[in-house]
C-alpha cells in the first residue's frame, strides 16, 4: 500500500481552461497516508469522482502532480499505479465464473498454480463467495458482483490502494448497511490505503477515519467524523453533515454576545466585530434544548417529527426556522415552547467560513 | 494530518496539456474501407455529369462532355422532385411510427416475461422473410378499402410490416444491454415511470434508436414494389418514379445516375441527424 | 437478465402487434382466399397444387438454384461479418472523424437497389467500366459478362461494398453501449487487448451481432434486384440466385398458384436457417 501526495493538483475537462470556472477541480494539495481509511464525501458535481481518476490514473491531470510513495506517477497508467478501482457499477466479466473473474487479474500478471487458486480462494472467503465460485459470474446479484470488483482488487496483494467510486449506488437499501459494515472490517484485516467517493454522509463517516468534504471542485474540510461534526469549518459542512443538518441562524456579533434575531446569545469566546461580512451564528440540533423551565428563546413549534429514538422539532424564532433534536420522554404541549442553546457548540461564520473567536 | 490548501484562484498560467500519446494505426482500416466504399460513388457522380452515349461508348474518368443535362431534367421535372419530397415524407412518417411504437414493445419484450413472449418475438422477425412480390396485390386492395390509396400514410403504414420488427429487434438488444438495475434504482429513488423512462433510460440507449431509427428511414427510403403499388399520383415515390426511367425511354442512364446522386442525400442527412445517438456512449448516467 | 413476470406487458406490445398484423395478416389471408376460391372451382387444383410442390423440391433447376444461393450466402456472411466488425473496431471512438465516417459509411445504404446494379453493370464493364478496365490493365482477363468467376467476383464484390455498413453500423452502435468503467476495469486489471475483445466486447456485442447476421442472412437470401441489374441471372444460369430462378419460373406461369406455392417453400426455407442461427447465437442467453 502506498502513501498518495496530490501536489498542486487542478484539473479542467475543456482543452483552454480560461477562469476558475473552467476548472472541475481547483488548486488541491493533499495527502493520503499508507494503510488509512478516507472519505471523499460531497454533493454531485464537486469534483470529487475527478479527484478520484486523477488518483486512480484514468485522467492525467491539467496541472499538478500526482505521486505514490514519492514516485511521480503522473505519466503511467493505472496498471502501472497498481491500483485497485471499484466503480459505481458492478463490473464483472461476464462470460467467466466468479472464480475466473478474481483470478484474471493475477493471470494477467503471470501468477498461476496454486499460488493462485489459494489466493483466490482466501479473497473469496473474505468476501463470503466461496459458496459461488463455479457459478457463471452474470448470474449473481447486484451486491455479489460488486464483491466480485472488489474481490479483483483486493486479489493482487501488491496493490497500492484501493478507490471506490460511489460503489453502493446500485444495492438494495437492505443491503447498503451489510456491504458498507463488511468494507470497515476488510479494512481492518487487510490495511490497504482505500479511498471511497460518495455522496451519502453515512456511508463516509462510518467507513473512515478521515474524511474530505467537497464543494464545487474545492477541499472544504478534511477531519474525523467527530471533528467534522463537532467543528465544521464551514456553514456548508455543517448543512451537509449530521441528520438534519446544523442551524445557521443570522446574527451580529460582538464581544461575547451574539444577537439573533433581537434575542441575545452569550457565546463561549470573544468575537471581534465583524464588518462588511455575512455573519452567522450555527447550532446543531442536538445541542438545542428545549428549557423545561420555560425559561430561554421563545419559540413556536411547527412541526414535530418523531424519528425512532427522538423527535425532531421544527420551531420559529421570530421569522428563522431551526431544528431541535427532542427526547424521547420530552413532552411538548401545545405550540410554543423555549429552547436553550449548548454554549459551548456555538460558532460563528462569517460568510460561510469559521471565526476563531479569543478565548 | 493531513495539509490542505483550499481551492485558490488559479493564477498561473496552465502547465503544458500532458497528453498520453496512444499512437495508433487503426485508423488506416477505415479508411482504406471508406475509399473503397466512394470509389464507385464517384463513379455514379462521375455518370450523372456524362450523356448516356458517353456513358456506354467510351471510357473516361472524367466526363468528355460534362453536362447538367440529367440534373436539369430532375430538378426543373416536377414529378421528379414531387417523388423526392413524397419519399421523404413517407420515410419520415415510417420511421416515427416505426420507432414509437417499438419502444415500449422492446422494453416488454426487454424487461418482462409473458404468454407467447419468445414466439411473438421470433414472428415479428418473420414478417421480413417474405418476397414482397406475393403481398402486391392484396396490398392493393387492403388500403384501397380502407381509402388509404395513393396516400403517404399508407406508404408509413405498409412499410410497417417489415420496419417494426427490425426495429424492435435492434432496441431489445440495446435495451438488453442496461442492466435491470438502473431501472430498480430510479424506482427507489421516486421516479415514476415515465420520467424514468425518459430521463434515464432513452438517453442509455441512445445508440440503438439512432441506428433504429436510420434504418427503418433507410428501407423505406429504398423500399420499391409496395410504394410503387400503393401509390399513384399525390404520394408517388421516388423510387417510382425512377423505375418509369428505365422503362419509357429505354435504359436513360445518365439521368437515372443523376437520380441516385440526389437520393443519397436525404438519407445522408438523415444519419447525420443521428450520429450523435450512434456514437454516443454509455455515460454512467448520474443514476 | 432476470425477467419478472408480467402479462399486462402485452399492452405495451400492443402497437406492435396492431401495425404489424394489420399489414401480414389481413393481405396473408386474401392470399389464402385466392387458393381457397380456385379449390372450389376445381379440386384438382388442389392435387395438383402439391405435385407442383414436389415437382418443384425434386427438380435440378431448382437444387442448381438453391445451391448458387447457399454458396452466396455463405460467402456474403463469412466477409461481411467479420469486416464489419473489425472496421467497428478500428474506428474513431470520439472526435470530428466520427461524425465523417458514420456519414460516408452509410452512403452505399441509401442508393435504391436497382441503381447500385446499374452503377456497377457499368463499373465492371471490361472496356468502359474503372473496375473492368484497371483490372484488365493488371493483365488479369475479366470480363464478367461472359466468365462465370468473374460475374461471381463483381456481384460478391458489389454486395460487399453494398451492405457491410450494416453490419458495421450496428457493431459500432454496440460497442459504442459499452459502459466505459468495462474498459477501465479491464485496464486496471491489465488485460491484454486480445482480452478486451473476447471478454468485454464481443460478449457486449453479441445481441446487435445477432441482429446484424439474421439480417444479412435473410436479406441475401432474398435478394432479387441488384444482381438481376447486374447480370441479369448471366452468363447463362451462373448467377442465377434463388429469387431469379423463382421469378423466371412465375413469369411462365398463367395463375397465382405456383407463384403461391414457390413463395411458400421459400418462406420456409428462410424460416428455419434463420430459426437455427437464431437459436444458436442466442443459446447462451436461454440458459440462464
Amino acid at each position: 500500500m502506498a502513501r498518495i501526495d496530490l501536489a498542486d493538483i487542478a484539473h479542467a475537462y475543456g482543452p483552454k481552461p480560461q477562469s476558475e470556472a473552467d476548472y472541475a477541480l481547483k488548486r488541491i494539495d493533499l495527502t493520503f497516508k499508507q494503510g488509512g481509511a478516507y472519505a471523499l464525501l460531497g454533493p454531485s458535481g464537486c469534483g470529487k469522482t475527478t479527484m478520484l481518476n486523477l488518483m486512480s490514473g484514468l485522467l492525467v491531470p491539467t496541472e499538478g502532480s500526482v505521486l505514490f510513495d514519492g514516485i511521480d506517477v503522473t505519466e503511467q497508467t493505472s496498471e502501472q499505479r497498481n491500483i485497485a478501482q471499484v466503480f459505481q457499477f458492478p463490473v464483472v466479466y461476464d462470460t467467466m465464473t466468479v472464480y475466473e473473474n478474481l483470478a484474471f487479474p493475477l493471470r494477467n500478471r503471470r501468477v498461476d498454480g496454486a499460488v493462485l487458486d489459494a489466493r483466490v480462494r482466501q479473497i473469496a472467503d473474505m468476501l463470503d463467495l466461496t459458496r459461488a465460485l463455479e457459478q457463471k459470474a452474470r448470474r449473481l446479484t447486484a451486491d455479489a458482483k460488486q464483491k466480485i470488483s472488489l474481490g479483483r482488487g483486493l486479489v493482487r496483494s501488491d496493490v497500492s490502494a484501493m478507490l471506490f467510486d460511489e460503489p453502493l449506488t446500485v444495492i438494495d437499501p437492505q443491503l447498503k448497511w451489510q456491504l458498507r459494515s463488511q468494507l470497515k472490517t476488510l479494512h481492518r484485516q487487510v490495511g490497504n490505503t482505500m479511498i471511497y467517493v460518495t455522496h451519502d454522509q453515512t456511508e463516509a463517516l462510518t467507513f473512515a477515519d478521515t474524511v474530505i468534504v467537497m464543494y464545487d471542485g474545492r477541499v472544504v474540510q478534511v477531519g474525523t467524523p467527530e471533528e467534522l461534526f463537532e467543528r465544521p469549518n464551514h456553514t456548508f459542512v455543517g448543512y451537509f453533515i449530521g441528520s438534519p443538518g446544523m442551524n445557521v441562524l443570522p446574527a451580529n456579533v460582538e464581544g461575547r454576545t451574539a444577537t439573533v434575531a433581537g434575542h441575545p446569545i452569550s457565546l463561549p469566546r470573544v468575537y471581534e466585530r465583524l464588518a462588511n461580512a455575512r455573519v452567522e451564528l450555527g447550532v446543531r440540533p442536538e445541542f438545542v434544548k428545549i428549557a423545561t423551565d420555560g425559561k430561554g428563546l421563545p419559540v413556536r413549534i411547527s412541526r414535530v417529527d418523531d424519528v425512532g429514538r427522538f423527535k425532531i422539532a421544527r420551531v420559529r424564532l421570530v421569522n428563522h426556522t431551526l431544528n431541535v433534536m427532542v427526547g424521547e420522554d420530552v413532552q411538548l404541549s401545545g405550540d410554543s415552547a423555549a429552547i436553550e442553546f449548548d454554549p459551548s457548540h456555538l460558532h460563528i461564520y462569517a460568510d460561510g467560513e469559521l471565526v476563531e473567536g479569543r478565548a | 494530518m493531513t495539509d490542505v490548501a483550499a481551492g485558490q484562484a488559479v493564477s498561473t498560467p496552465v502547465a503544458a496539456r500532458r497528453v498520453r500519446s496512444r499512437v495508433g494505426f487503426s485508423w488506416i482500416v477505415p479508411a482504406l474501407y471508406i475509399f473503397f466504399l466512394l470509389v464507385p460513388i464517384y463513379w455514379l457522380l462521375n455518370m450523372s455529369f456524362k450523356t448516356t452515349n458517353e456513358i456506354l461508348g467510351t471510357f473516361s474518368l472524367w466526363p468528355r462532355d460534362f453536362t447538367f443535362a440529367n440534373y436539369a431534367k430532375i430538378v426543373s421535372d416536377p414529378v421528379w422532385y414531387n417523388g423526392y419530397l413524397n419519399s421523404i415524407l413517407y420515410a419520415t412518417l415510417n420511421t416515427v411510427i416505426a420507432v414509437s411504437a417499438a419502444l415500449p414493445a422492446a422494453y416488454a419484450f426487454s424487461r418482462y416475461r409473458f404468454l407467447g413472449d419468445k414466439h411473438l418475438f421470433f414472428w415479428l422477425l418473420t414478417n421480413r422473410m417474405a418476397p414482397p412480390a406475393i403481398f402486391a396485390l392484396p396490398f392493393f386492395q387492403l388500403y384501397s378499402s380502407v381509402g388509404l390509396f395513393d396516400t403517404h400514410i399508407a406508404v408509413a403504414l405498409a412499410h410497417c410490416l417489415f420496419n417494426i420488427p427490425l426495429a424492435v429487434w435492434i432496441l431489445e438488444g440495446f435495451m438488453s444491454g442496461v442492466p435491470k438495475e438502473i431501472d430498480e434504482t430510479a424506482y427507489v429513488d421516486g421516479y415514476s415511470f415515465q420520467r424514468f423512462f425518459f430521463k434515464i433510460f432513452i438517453p442509455l440507449i441512445a445508440g440503438g434508436i439512432g441506428v433504429a431509427a436510420f434504418f427503418c428511414f433507410m428501407f423505406s427510403w429504398v423500399e420499391l414494389l409496395l410504394a410503387k403499388t400503393l401509390t399513384s399520383v399525390a404520394a408517388r415515390p421516388i423510387a417510382s418514379v425512377m423505375t418509369r426511367t428505365i422503362s419509357i425511354s429505354g435504359y436513360e442512364l445518365g439521368v437515372l445516375a443523376a437520380a441516385g446522386a440526389l437520393t443519397i442525400i436525404p438519407g445522408a442527412i438523415v444519419i447525420y441527424f443521428v450520429r450523435n445517438y450512434i456514437a454516443k456512449g454509455f455515460a454512467l448516467g448520474r443514476v | 437478465m432476470d425477467k419478472t413476470v408480467n402479462n399486462r406487458a402485452w399492452f405495451m406490445v400492443l402497437p406492435v402487434l396492431v401495425l404489424v398484423a394489420f399489414n401480414a395478416v389481413i393481405p396473408l389471408m386474401t392470399v389464402v382466399n385466392y387458393s381457397v376460391q380456385e379449390s372450389f372451382a376445381g379440386n384438382v387444383f388442389f392435387f395438383e397444387g402439391s405435385k407442383w410442390f414436389e415437382q418443384v423440391l425434386h427438380s435440378d433447376r431448382f437444387h442448381a438454384a438453391l445451391g448458387r444461393q447457399f454458396l452466396f450466402t455463405g460467402i456474403i456472411l463469412a466477409i461481411e461479418i467479420p469486416l464489419g466488425v473489425g472496421i467497428a473496431l478500428a474506428m474513431p471512438r470520439k472526435g470530428p472523424w466520427v461524425s465523417v465516417c458514420l456519414v460516408l459509411m452509410a452512403l452505399p445504404l441509401l442508393i435504391p437497389w436497382n441503381v447500385v446494379g446499374a452503377i456497377w453493370n457499368i463499373f465492371a464493364l471490361p472496356s468502359y467500366g474503372l473496375l473492368g478496365r484497371s483490372i484488365n490493365a493488371l493483365g488479369i482477363s475479366f470480363n464478367f459478362t461472359r466468365d462465370v468467376f468473374d460475374a461471381w467476383f463483381t456481384l460478391i464484390l458489389m454486395d460487399v461494398w453494398h451492405w457491410t455498413s450494416l453490419v458495421v453500423l450496428l457493431a459500432y452502435a454496440g460497442l459504442m453501449a459499452i459502459p466505459d468503467a468495462y474498459y477501465q476495469a479491464a485496464k486496471i486489471d491489465g488485460a491484454s487487448r486480445w482480452a478486451v475483445f473476447r471478454y468485454i466486447q464481443l460478449p457486449k456485442m453479441r445481441r446487435v451481432l445477432t441482429i446484424a447476421v439474421l439480417l444479412r442472412l435473410m436479406d441475401s437470401f432474398m435478394i432479387y434486384t441488384e444482381p438481376f441489374v447486374l447480370t441479369g441471372g448471366g452468363p447463362g444460369n451462373a448467377t442465377t440466385l434463388l429469387s431469379i430462378d423463382l421469378v423466371k419460373i412465375a413469369q411462365g406461369q398463367f395463375d397465382l398458384g405456383p407463384a403461391a406455392a414457390m413463395s411458400l417453400i421459400y418462406f420456409l426455407m428462410v424460416l428455419v436457417m434463420s430459426w437455427v442461427f437464431y437459436t444458436v447465437m442466442t443459446r447462451e442467453e436461454a440458459r440462464t
